[in-house]
């Protein structure tokens, strides 16, 4: 018989071993399921972990996927730590991408370079105000904000739709639901020549840099952990948890935002029924498997990326279904919740025969 | 010669931190009264839950008529005729008193029979109780009885009960040992768990005492002295402290017709309470849990800040309607009865938890409030030094320390901040004998150092010893003031069960 | 009058779908778990009952299997959130997530796919009533089922040993651990009978909704029962008025939109959603009601023992 016990104190070793282990029993129910496919599980695993990574090019195109998933799990990194569950971003990234993608439509080739900062700027606030939504409905009327910012998810998929089947669709575009394309001077700055990542990267990462900050070393973050770990503990500090609740929701749909307006902006370059791909649920992923840590993050959005890639890739090079990638994503976020029993208890034998 | 009903034969029980029971022997006759005394955390509860059942030893064993007993869940304690009455009552709010009662037998009753049989038993026992009623709606004497009545149903041949009294007022109690004699003479025997040593004297004919573990004595209650007692379950005298005799100072802290009613279904409402805290006194607010402590705390610390104006102010100024924080940089600060999740944050370092109410001096300027780790682990480091507390340092985690490691550590937290009034709560509950008398000693140093010092809490004998003046809280009403000396605990006790006359000297 | 008749024959089948997942759902949060995962649930069962329908041909076997998957689904989750005391918030994220993926991925196949459409099923005599006939009795038998369900689970939950056992769990698991009730045992039979029913839901969209599968075809579905939980504040008979309420406001929309009603399709799609919304903030208004009717242990973790 084994049995679980309680550890005096939490493991700091499992903190980060837990997410390692989950990959490894992902990768090994992976291998099961190519076996199963009568696929060959190396060249299965080839497409996830190997591909993504052999080439500069392979590389650019994990650092673009892995963007939006890291700016959105920062969001939720300081959501779930706050304890508010937020868990639409996508449909905050959704309205980013519309705002960011409406100023951008409203340029032309005359329109002055720093109209880049107010489609970002656009971007953050439209998600902040999807997400604000949550706030207000939770703050005034006590609404569960899971369900509140899920359900806000379909309406901001039906608005996107609504706008490119409609007023905003592209006259030239044989009736295509879509945008014109977004004017050059919209265009988020690349990085290199030849290849598509952008500066996007770097706003990612000095997000990152930005929310250890202010995780760790502001009062500001500090009162939201405490409301998140222990509300009476906040009550009796005096941290207002209605400040807590606005700021965590706002900073993440402000977050989601932001790489939805980075997104249409850049690889995208227009609006299209196809813009949500589910990065705001997989963000949620990437939070988790990165502890809700900053660092943690970056890791995980790389490792996330390399699910998409992978999805794609094993579709096109192995004719499996794409929907691979939410197979994998789905089983890794629950080996890791398994996998986390050990940060806080040890795994026993017991003398019973 | 018949055999014991019950018999414990060197039980040890081991935990990772703790040995809870440490080669326990005892033995219960057939209708005897048989006291298990012992402070918090000597071991009492475990022995209980060894002897229902609920938990396994790791040497020993335990005899039952005789017989070893194999009791692997209460259900099997049940059959055996074994009954518990737990501490915390195991009772649904929502549902009525006949199906709480239906819920602890086993399934060959039918709901109308048990209906019956309660109403016959309550009769029999001369217990007020309605079956129809759901719990929610009962007193916390009520719902003791509910357990009662549950437990006599089984037709027990032992009875268990865990520190029954905690919750009742003298008078209550009183009661109880008129229905727990009754039960004796009829030849069921009773094991009472408790650490109050008038009841033991009072009510039981054998008494096992156990200190850190073990088992230091077995003696006959009635031929002991409370003296006798509590060095056997203490190892030594409780300290003496000297008479208070300065007198006291302007008014630090006052309450004024201060009425709320409660959001909360289950809360109570607090009802024209006033009072005043001078400087350089301790006034103890005495009461059984449940009667408006919790909402009254609350409205003084500031956590509920929607009392009506004017009716809490701070050295004149009003104070109602601030939070926590204003009161704190007013001077106000407080000592919650819990301790993890409220007074501090279990998962976070302690110096981390420092954070929660000394913020003020080592955060920087809004906007940013920059928190710099090494201002918080000195000041973690400090309050761990000056109050010996034993941890892991500035950066062990709230929940790895024990009990009375941690109180001490969030009493000197808020006693390091030098505060003109001091509101605490509980102060030594679950607190080891040695952590207790030490943090009974800082607050009357800090008393005579001038601080207003109000202590809310359950356990009369600490606030005989501590207090210069003692309220009484029942149901959301406070008693007028009592100088301690003038006091008795008959006095308080029928205090306690809300019979004051409104013209008592203040 | 026949055309509104025919609405209140299609309210009644949208809302069946709704109805049958939030009495699931009431019964695992009578219990003290929230299940997140409905939404996976259904998807993974829904794929599940149309694939065997497609081989088989039996639709009641694909109803089998549909449950059956769900059941077993809500298997996985209860024993994280039970016995490993993994966050239930997340734990039935995970689900969701995962129910999302592996059913398109299994799906996949199945898109071109048809199966013979249900019929209704007139009940003798009561069918021929003017009007009421139409509206009520001309259904899919499954939609009878959800209403004696809900009345099978009153009865259940107000009048048996075995309901108020539940009930007491959901409110105060230590006190039921105390006495002896194997609670993490009653709570996984409690989740495993939501995700039961959540697949009988997901089976009835495919097989008798639709009839087709579609990649997320639950489309919000598992998310609005949820809701409806909390809408009905836990009470059987308010879960069933609440399903059809919504199956209502969903065929309001549609016949709306065939009418060529001069709104964009997309706001009128919207309805069901922001309908949810508005719900659940005016009946989580008053945070008391709410705290008086939730069990009282739900979402929280119980630790035996602790």
């Amino acid at each position: 018989m084994l049995k679980l016990e309680a550890r005096p104190e939490a493991s700091r070793f499992w903190r980060i071993g837990s997410p390692l282990l989950a990959l490894a029993l992902t990768v090994l129910i992976g291998v099961g399921i190519f076996a199963l496919m009568g696929k060959d599980p190396l060249k299965g695993l080839a497409v996830f972990f190997w591909e993504p990574i052999k080439s500069a090019y392979a590389l650019s195109e994990l650092a673009i996927k892995a963007t939006p998933l890291l700016l959105i799990a920062l969001g939720l990194s300081v959501c779930y730590r706050a304890n508010v569950w937020n868990i639409g971003a996508e449909g905050q990234f959704v309205l980013g991408a519309i705002a960011g993608g409406g100023v951008a439509l409203l340029a032309d080739g005359g329109s002055p370079r720093v109209i880049v900062f107010a489609v970002l700027a656009a971007g953050v606030l439209g998600g902040m105000l999807w997400a604000g939504i949550v706030a207000l409905l939770r703050d005034r009327f006590n609404a569960n904000e899971i369900l509140v910012s899920l359900m806000l998810v379909y309406v901001a998929e039906l608005v996107l739709a609504y706008l490119v089947y409609g007023p905003w669709k592209d006259p030239q575009g044989y009736n295509f639901p879509q945008t014109r394309m977004f004017d050059a001077v919209t265009q988020i700055p690349r990085l290199l020549k030849g290849s598509r990542i952008n500066v996007g990267v770097l706003i990612a990462l000095f997000g990152a840099l930005g929310m250890w900050l202010y995780m760790f070393r502001t009062f500001g973050g500090f009162q939201l952990q405490v409301g998140g770990l222990a509300p009476a503990a906040a009550r009796y500090a005096g941290f207002s948890s209605r400040r807590a609740l606005w700021s965590a929701l706002l900073i993440s749909g402000g977050m989601a935002g932001l790489a939805g307006a980075i997104e249409v902006a850049g690889p995208i370059g227009q609006l299209t029924p196809h813009v949500p791909v589910g990065y705001g649920f997989a963000a949620i992923i990437v939070a988790f498997v990165g502890r809700l840590h900053p660092l943690g993050c970056v890791f995980a959005a790389i490792l996330l990326s390399m699910f998409y890639i992978g999805g794609e890739l094993a579709q096109s090079r192995l004719g499996m279904p794409k929907a691979l990638t939410g197979v994998f994503q789905g089983l890794l976020l629950f080996t890791l919740l398994a996998c986390d029993t050990l940060i806080g208890y040890r795994i026993r034998r017991t003398g019973r025969a | 010669m018949t055999a014991p009903r019950l018999e414990v034969r060197h039980v040890t029980k081991r935990y990772p931190s703790v040995v809870a029971n440490s080669d326990v022997s005892l033995s219960v006759a057939p209708g005897e009264i048989h006291a298990v005394l012992g402070e918090n955390g000597a071991g009492k509860s475990t022995l209980m839950k060894i002897i229902y059942g609920a938990v396994k030893p790791d040497q020993g064993e335990v005899l039952v008529d005789g017989q070893p007993s194999r009791i692997r869940n209460p259900q099997e304690a049940r059959a055996l005729g074994i009954s518990m009455v737990f501490q915390h009552f195991s009772l649904f709010e929502t549902v009525t008193v006949a199906e709480n009662i239906w819920l602890g037998l086993d399934r060959s009753h039918s709901l109308e029979s048990v209906r019956e049989r309660t109403a016959q038993k309550a009769r029999e026992y001369g217990l007020d109780l309605e079956p129809d009623r759901p719990v929610h709606s009962l007193s916390v004497g009520e719902r003791q009885r509910v357990e009662i009545v549950r437990a006599l149903l089984t037709e027990p041949k032992l009875l268990i009960l865990d520190e029954p009294t905690s919750v009742l007022t003298p008078q209550a109690v009183h009661k109880l040992f008129v229905t727990l004699r009754q039960l004796a003479a009829t030849g069921c025997s009773i094991l009472y768990i408790s650490h109050k040593l008038d009841e033991i004297r009072e009510l039981c004919s054998q008494c096992t005492v156990m200190r850190g573990g073990k088992v230091t004595g077995s003696v006959d209650p009635r031929r002991e002295s409370n003296a006798s007692l509590s060095r056997l379950m203490i190892g030594a005298e409780p300290p003496q402290h000297a008479p208070h005799t300065s007198s006291a100072g302007e008014v630090a802290l006052a309450v004024r017709s201060l009425s709320l009613p409660t959001p909360d279904p289950f809360g109570v409402a607090l009802h024209d309470i006033s009072f005043e805290l001078r400087v350089g006194e301790i006034v103890g607010i005495a009461g059984v849990s449940g009667n408006g402590q919790q909402e009254l705390l609350a409205v003084l610390s500031g956590e509920q800040p929607r009392a009506p104006a004017g009716s809490v102010s701070l050295f004149g100024r009003d104070m109602s309607g601030r939070g926590p924080r204003l009161r704190r940089r007013e001077g106000l600060h407080f000592v919650p009865e819990e301790r993890l999740g409220r007074g501090a944050v279990p998962g976070m370092t302690l110096a981390s938890n420092t954070l929660l109410t000394r913020a003020r001096h080592i955060v920087g300027k809004p906007p940013l409030g920059w928190v710099a780790p090494r201002a918080t682990a000195a000041l973690a480091a400090d309050i761990i030094a000056r109050f010996q507390v034993k941890a892991g340092g500035p950066q062990a985690e709230a929940k790895s320390l024990s009990g009375g490691n941690l109180q001490k550590f969030i009493v000197g937290r808020e006693i390091g901040a030098a505060p003109k009034v001091l509101i605490v709560a509980q102060p030594t509950w679950g607190v080891d004998v040695g952590a207790a008398a030490q943090i009974r000693g800082e607050l009357l140093a800090l008393r005579d150092a001038g601080c207003a010092m109000l202590v809310v809490s359950e356990e009369l004998d600490e606030l005989f010893e501590i207090c210069d003046r003692l309220h009484v809280i029942a149901k959301g009403r406070l008693s007028p003031s009592i100088a301690t000396r003038d006091a008795s605990v008959e006095r308080i006790g029928e205090w306690m069960s809300g019979l004051w006359s409104e013209a008592a000297p203040c | 009058m026949e055309s509104f008749a025919l609405l209140v024959a299609a309210t009644l089948n949208a809302g069946t779908v709704l109805a049958i997942a939030g009495l699931g759902l009431l019964v695992n949060e009578r219990a003290g778990i929230v299940n997140l995962g409905a939404e996976g649930m259904m998807l993974c069962a829904a794929i599940a009952a149309f694939a065997t329908v497609v081989h088989s041909g039996n639709p009641w076997l694909g109803f089998a299997v549909g449950a059956g998957v769900g059941a077993a689904l809500a298997a996985a989750f209860g024993v994280l959130v039970i016995w490993l005391n993994t966050n239930q918030y997340a734990t039935g994220l995970a689900l969701a997530l995962f129910g999302g993926g592996f059913s398109a991925f299994v799906g996949v196949g199945y898109v071109q796919e048809k199966i013979a459409t249900q019929g209704s099923h007139a009940i003798p005599l009561l069918a021929d009533l003017p009007f009421l006939g139409t509206a009520l009795f001309r259904q899919h038998p499954m939609v009878y089922v959800a209403v004696l369900l809900a009345f099978a689970i009153i009865a259940f939950l107000y009048r048996t040993r075995g309901g108020l056992v539940l009930r007491s769990v959901g409110e105060n698991p230590d006190a039921a651990h105390a006495l002896g009730y194997p609670v993490r045992r009653i709570r996984l039979l409690a989740v495993m009978f939501g995700g039961a029913l959540c697949g009988v839901a997901g089976a009835y969209l495919s097989l008798v909704y639709t009839p087709l599968w579609v990649e997320g075809m639950v489309a919000g579905r598992g998310w609005i029962a949820l809701a409806l939980t909390t809408f009905a504040t836990w009470r059987p008979l308010r879960v069933l008025l609440g399903a059809y309420l919504f199956g209502g406001v969903t065929m309001l929309q549609f016949h709306l939109q065939s009418q060529g009603v001069d709104v964009p399709s997309q706001f009128l799609s919207m309805t069901p959603y922001l309908a949810t919304i508005l719900v659940l903030a005016l009946i989580s208004r008053n945070p008391t009601w709410i705290r008086v009717n939730m069990p009282a242990s739900l979402g929280k973790p119980f630790h035996p023992g602790g």
